[in-house]
């Protein structure tokens, strides 16, 4: 391979390097942009089926076309400006929803060498991405000039910025047990099969981390910033056409980037949970063993989780959503994480590791 | 080879968070102006970034970009700033702010002239072995451990401070208690006056 790409690294010269990680960026992010538009499907699918629906059926067979029709209908319908919107940042507000989601993915492992960019700080990258995301929500109402955007966009960012305080402390117990900021080293840290993820020793952090993600996203139950019975549809609501397909886009991949996460933090990441699978052998591969179809298979699950979830629940209060927050999630993570170091210092420290 | 594109990427950085800063302070709508300083703090993380202080820059984009200025956007949002009453001062304050400004300038210009002549380390210097993350880690929970929980206890004393200080009674706290509202009777709500019938004037 790289002798292959010798001649081509020759020819562009000092340009190279910013170039070949480029094409890793588009290596990465086309399919994460496919896998966007076919969670829309999966989602309408199984919600459909808990619903005892068929879901789409109509475009392509078994309806598997319909995300392709979903875009090529946003593509061609008029933006509408509102007036007295602020035109320079209802537009910007958008692509700020959106780049954030994108980026979060440089850090992200896929096996244990596939990896954009691997950086010891990875974990307190994902913080800080996850966190600018809101700027999106926050301008998107504020430009709009409406008051239903306006509303919407608060209610997003207050809540956004409560759960991210919980979600960091969920995090501060991953990098306890695993000793490491790198995402790489977390994963390696639950070698040895199911019983060794950090799911076990961190139960209340994985289970805090996994809702505050559905909040972070603003996903149902927590769909704050959209209650359409109340502000009709939150800080997007003079969205049309393209502008609203990408926060659209955005909302979607966030919820891959958090199931990813939890995988990689919580369910042994690329790992197979039995490590026996490793030597099986089919003509020579050993497709069972780690590698990226385990990523996908947790990934797949947490999704389905975020489904299920939506399917199932009706949406919380406002204050219900501020105590569940500051009073439920951030006492039972700091605890946790109290109880964490404190058994580290005991013979049981192993379990913790 | 990659000398070259490090420092294109170094003068692209400094030369948007100049004009960032710049903007902060010429542009006159205020959420404007604080979308410009967010612009300049990322700008400044991406510097910090190529000095390898990679702890610092994730900090600076986590804490100033992903909380203190989202708060700052949500007040200055909120209220109606009027730059007119704010302007109308400017020429009596203009002798104190050219003061602090010069004051600045020669404090900033004494850091310069002392690392050029060598006396203090500049930012050249190697990173730590191990990355700059556990090396901060190590400077702060280990050798300066109590400065730096005495300071978290000082910012705690604040959060303390600023609660009592804007907590209401309880008695001010709007709340229904269903067991009172279902012992309501008749009498509690309803009041049947006896008031004498009159004639309309003519």
């Amino acid at each position: 391979m790289n002798d292959l790409l010798a001649p081509v690294q020759h020819a562009f010269g000092p340009w190279w390097d910013p170039l070949w990680t480029l094409v890793k960026i588009v290596v990465i992010a086309v399919p994460l942009i496919l896998a966007v538009a076919y969670l829309t499907y999966a989602e309408r699918k199984v919600i459909g089926w808990m619903q005892v629906r068929l879901g789409p059926n109509r475009v392509g067979p078994l309806g598997l076309l319909q995300p392709f029709a979903d875009v090529l209908k946003m593509l061609f319908k008029e933006i509408i400006v509102p007036s007295g919107a602020n035109r320079a940042l209802f537009f910007t507000a958008p692509l700020l929803s959106l780049a954030p989601a994108l980026a979060a993915w440089a850090v992200i492992p896929f096996t244990d060498t596939l990896v954009l960019s691997n950086i010891n700080a990875g974990l307190l990258y994902i913080l800080a991405m996850s966190s600018i995301g809101v700027y999106g929500v926050i301008l998107a109402g504020w430009a709009s000039n409406s008051k239903y955007a306006f509303l919407g966009c608060l209610r997003s960012a207050a809540q956004i910025v409560s759960y991210e305080i919980a979600m960091g402390f969920a995090l501060v117990g991953v990098l306890m047990a695993a000793n490491s900021l790198n995402l790489g080293d977390i994963v390696a840290g639950q070698e040895g099969g199911a019983a060794y993820w950090y799911i076990w020793p961190l139960l209340p952090l994985a289970v805090v981390y996994l809702v505050s993600g559905i909040a972070e996203t603003n996903r149902h139950p927590f769909d704050m910033a959209e209650g359409e019975s109340e502000i009709v549809a939150g800080f997007h609501v003079e969205y049309s056409g393209i502008t609203f397909a990408i926060f659209f886009l955005a909302e979607y991949m966030n919820m891959i980037l958090i199931a990813t996460l939890t995988s990689i933090m919580f369910l042994g990441g690329w790992l197979s949970p039995f490590p026996i699978l490793n030597d099986v052998d089919v003509f020579g591969a050993r497709p069972f063993g780690d590698g990226f179809l385990w990523l996908a298979l947790k990934v797949a699950f947490v999704l389905l989780i975020f489904l299920w979830i939506r399917a199932t629940f009706p949406r919380y209060r406002y204050d219900q959503i501020m105590r569940l927050g500051w009073k439920v999630f951030i006492p039972v993570t700091l605890v946790w994480i109290v109880f964490v170091g404190a058994m580290m210092q005991t013979n049981y420290a192993d379990l913790f590791h | 080879m990659s000398m070259t594109f490090s420092t294109f990427t170094f003068y692209a950085f400094s030369a948007i968070l100049i004009f960032a800063a710049l903007r902060v302070i010429t542009t006159r709508n205020p959420v404007h102006a604080a979308l410009w300083l967010v612009l300049s703090f990322f700008s400044a993380a991406g510097i910090w970034l190529m000095l390898q202080a990679e702890f610092l820059a994730i900090a600076l984009v986590l804490v100033y970009v992903g909380a203190v200025m989202v708060l700052f956007l949500f007040v200055v949002m909120m209220l109606d700033v009027n730059f007119e009453v704010l302007r109308q001062h400017f020429r009596s304050y203009l002798p104190i702010a050219a003061a602090v400004g010069a004051l600045v300038l020669f404090e900033m210009a004494l850091v310069i002239v002392d690392s050029a002549i060598g006396h203090t380390a500049t930012a050249g210097a190697p990173p730590p072995a191990g990355g700059n993350t556990s090396a901060l880690g190590k400077l702060l929970y280990v050798e300066y451990v109590y400065p730096f929980e005495i300071a978290a206890v000082v910012l705690l004393v604040a959060i303390v401070a600023a609660i009592a200080l804007t907590q209401r009674d309880p008695r001010h706290r709007k709340h229904q208690d269903p067991s009172w509202q279902v012992k309501v009777r008749r009498e509690d709500r309803l009041r049947i006056l006896d008031m004498p019938s009159e004639k309309p004037p003519a």
